[in-house]
């Protein structure tokens, strides 16, 4: 395997008392499209401009195709950036805008309009080349900034947020339009967010980010699945986590005590538990059934229905298992009319053994 | 809702009046300035330029202007770019103190331009360098820079702060974001400025006074003509320095204005 583009070892970086970046270990391969995620103030944002060289690391080494680039200045770097506000300028029309990167490379005026204007027709704006920027609409503003970032044919393009303030049809048309330029132009992809929906359905990997620690990193569907610890469990989709205490093991199998009945999960071959040891189960909400009628499964839970929450073809229902544990279950629409939903009703969750995740188990930092 | 009304029609009254107020001797001394009669009195005598001629046949008047012009000029680009530099600290920079650096440098125009005009004759002469135009000029930028750097910094507040790094990301140096983004960004704030440190510095008479020895200002000589003699000479030289300073200060808010609404979100 070659050399990664893009390497940071050991890079931490403090803001006087608060560290925005604790202990970052991230090597990121050419032509990859990843997604940094997390809450705000995780240090997604900050590990973005610490490549662009605007923010230096205050620890550890940044590397760009094997070179050290900590002391790089910005202007120096080839790592434009799509800004969360765009950044575009007032005061510069379209073409003008897009022109900017290459005008400071030295290109003379044919030149660079030509490379220009071949990007606008790409992103298809090529007809408001020559308007003002507070004559386009959001998406068109979007595509601006898109142009003007990959006007110099970077080896890497870096994201923050880029689709925060679209209107949610447009967020979909713009991914559409990323995945695609990433996968034709084939350069890097680092795409800063806290949307769930934006990482997964983009990125090749994901980097799962909390209070400045890596929690994951990895394929979208891996995290989806096998999240790591907690943090990932509840930052990620609709997944439901029980506590409990080891009580059987077996070859194939793991029971556990919890707060709702004794559960019961494949044995994953490399878990190393005991009898007694606490672990917590990961479902997720749309592995679950519901029915009416007790089914005659493994890990049935009776619960009392608290609310549904309808988006389209999925519903997510909102169910209580016990005192203080409330279950989700995620099912289509069409089978949400072969049961009773009124508030209070009592249905029976139930879930496959082979469809539980298992936490490790968490390790001391 | 009739008290409303008359409320909204007396508040109208109101600010008809005070414009009135504000305005009555500018217009009194424009008309003066084309009467026949040597004495504002109403009814007018007949119309004349007279007046026009004489000021403009007076060659201490022409003095005036020569160093008035030069003064306000030079005053206008050096204290602009003065308090484009301030401000710019201001926007880019997070220093120990810079509140009490902006206090200090937004001071100047809270002092009483007699104390100003006194207090600058006693530093000049101090260093040999009271009585010459360019005594005035020193004494114009202390006092206008800070309108100047106040213009620009609102102008500067507007600015996407991410405006400056997308200009070194996409590989500006520090000097060429400053003169493709951060300056024409702030032109029309700087154009302004121009124009408004121009017009304080060709209407401003204490602080010209004191220092100026010789090199008589426009104000300087308004007065010295008054002291002479009291004639329509005065309103035709208020009329004028009147248009020129009105000139520059709507040209300033025009600016001002027109860019701020053209950037309003779509």
């Amino acid at each position: 395997m070659t050399a990664p583009l893009v390497e940071f070892e050991s890079v931490v970086k403090r803001f006087g008392n608060f560290v925005a970046v604790e202990h970052l270990d991230l090597a990121i391969h050419k032509g990859e499209f990843v997604a940094i995620m997390g809450p705000s103030g995780c240090g997604k944002t900050t590990t973005l401009r610490m490549l662009a060289g605007l923010e230096q690391p205050s620890e550890g080494e940044i590397r760009l195709s094997g070179k050290r680039m900590n002391e790089v200045k910005p202007s120096e770097r080839d790592t434009p950036l799509v800004w969360q506000t765009l950044a575009l300028f007032p005061f510069l029309n379209v073409v003008k805008n897009v022109e900017f990167g290459l005008k400071m490379r030295g290109l003379d005026a044919t030149a660079r309009t030509a490379k220009a204007m071949e990007w606008l027709e790409r992103l298809e704006i090529a007809e408001f080349s020559q308007r003002d920027i507070s004559q386009l609409s959001g998406g068109q503003r979007q595509r601006v900034a898109l142009a003007r970032a990959l006007v110099t044919e970077p080896e890497i393009l870096l994201l923050d947020e880029p689709l925060s303030a679209l209107d949610a049809h447009l967020v979909i048309r713009m991914q559409g339009v990323l995945t695609r330029l990433q996968r034709e132009l084939g350069i890097t992809f680092v795409y800063v967010t806290h949307s769930q929906s934006e990482a997964f359905a983009m990125a090749d990997r994901v980097v799962i980010m909390s209070n400045g620690l890596v929690e994951q990193i990895g394929e979208p569907r891996e995290i989806y699945r096998e999240p790591v610890s907690r943090f990932v469990a509840e930052f990620v989709g609709r997944n439901n986590i029980v506590e409990g205490a080891v009580s059987h093991l077996s070859r194939g199998k793991v029971a556990l005590t919890s707060d709702i009945g004794t559960l019961v999960a494949s044995k994953p071959a490399k878990l190393q538990a005991a009898q007694g040891d606490r672990l917590s189960f990961v479902v997720s909400a749309d592995v679950m059934s519901v029915s009416d009628a007790k089914p005659r499964s493994e890990n049935v839970v009776q619960c009392e229905l608290i609310s549904e929450e309808f988006i389209g073809s999925v519903v997510t229902l909102f169910l209580e298992a016990g005192p203080g544990v409330e279950l989700k279950a995620q099912i289509q629409q069409r089978d949400i009319e072969k049961i009773d939903t009124s508030p209070g009703a009592k249905l029976y969750l139930s879930w496959p053994s082979s469809n539980v995740h298992i936490l490790p188990q968490p390790q001391k930092r | 809702m009739n008290a409303d009304r008359s409320i909204a029609i007396f508040l109208r009254i109101y600010i008809g009046v005070v414009f009135c107020f504000v305005f009555a001797p500018i217009v009194a001394s424009f008309v003066f300035s084309f009467n026949t009669d040597r004495f504002p009195t109403i009814p007018l005598g007949g119309f004349t330029l007279h007046w026009y001629e004489t000021i403009l046949s007076d060659p201490d008047v022409w003095d005036a202007l020569r160093v008035s012009l030069i003064t306000s000029v030079t005053v206008s680009v050096i204290s602009t770019f003065i308090g484009f530099c301030a401000a710019y600290t201001d926007f880019r920079y997070k220093f120990f103190g810079k509140n009490a650096y902006l206090a200090l440098a937004l001071l100047p125009p809270t002092i009483p331009l007699v104390i100003m005009g006194l207090a600058m004759l006693a530093w000049l002469s101090q260093i040999g360098m009271s009585g010459y135009i360019h005594s005035i000029i020193i004494a114009h930028v202390v006092m206008c820079t800070p309108f100047a750097m106040a213009i620009i910094r609102i102008r500067l507040a507007q600015m996407d702060p991410s405006l400056e790094a997308a200009a070194w990301n996409l590989g500006a140096s520090e000097w060429r974001a400053m003169s493709n983004v951060i300056v024409p960004f702030a032109l029309p704030a700087i154009i302004s400025a121009m124009c408004l440190t121009a017009a304080v510095s060709f209407d401003e008479f204490a602080v010209a006074w004191f220092v100026s020895g010789l090199n008589k200002s426009i104000p300087v000589i308004i007065l010295e003509i008054l002291q002479g003699q009291v004639d329509p000479q005065i309103n035709a030289i208020g009329t004028f320095v009147f248009i020129v300073s009105m000139t520059l200060v709507i040209v300033a808010q025009v600016l001002l204005m027109t860019r701020t609404k053209k950037e309003a979100p779509a």
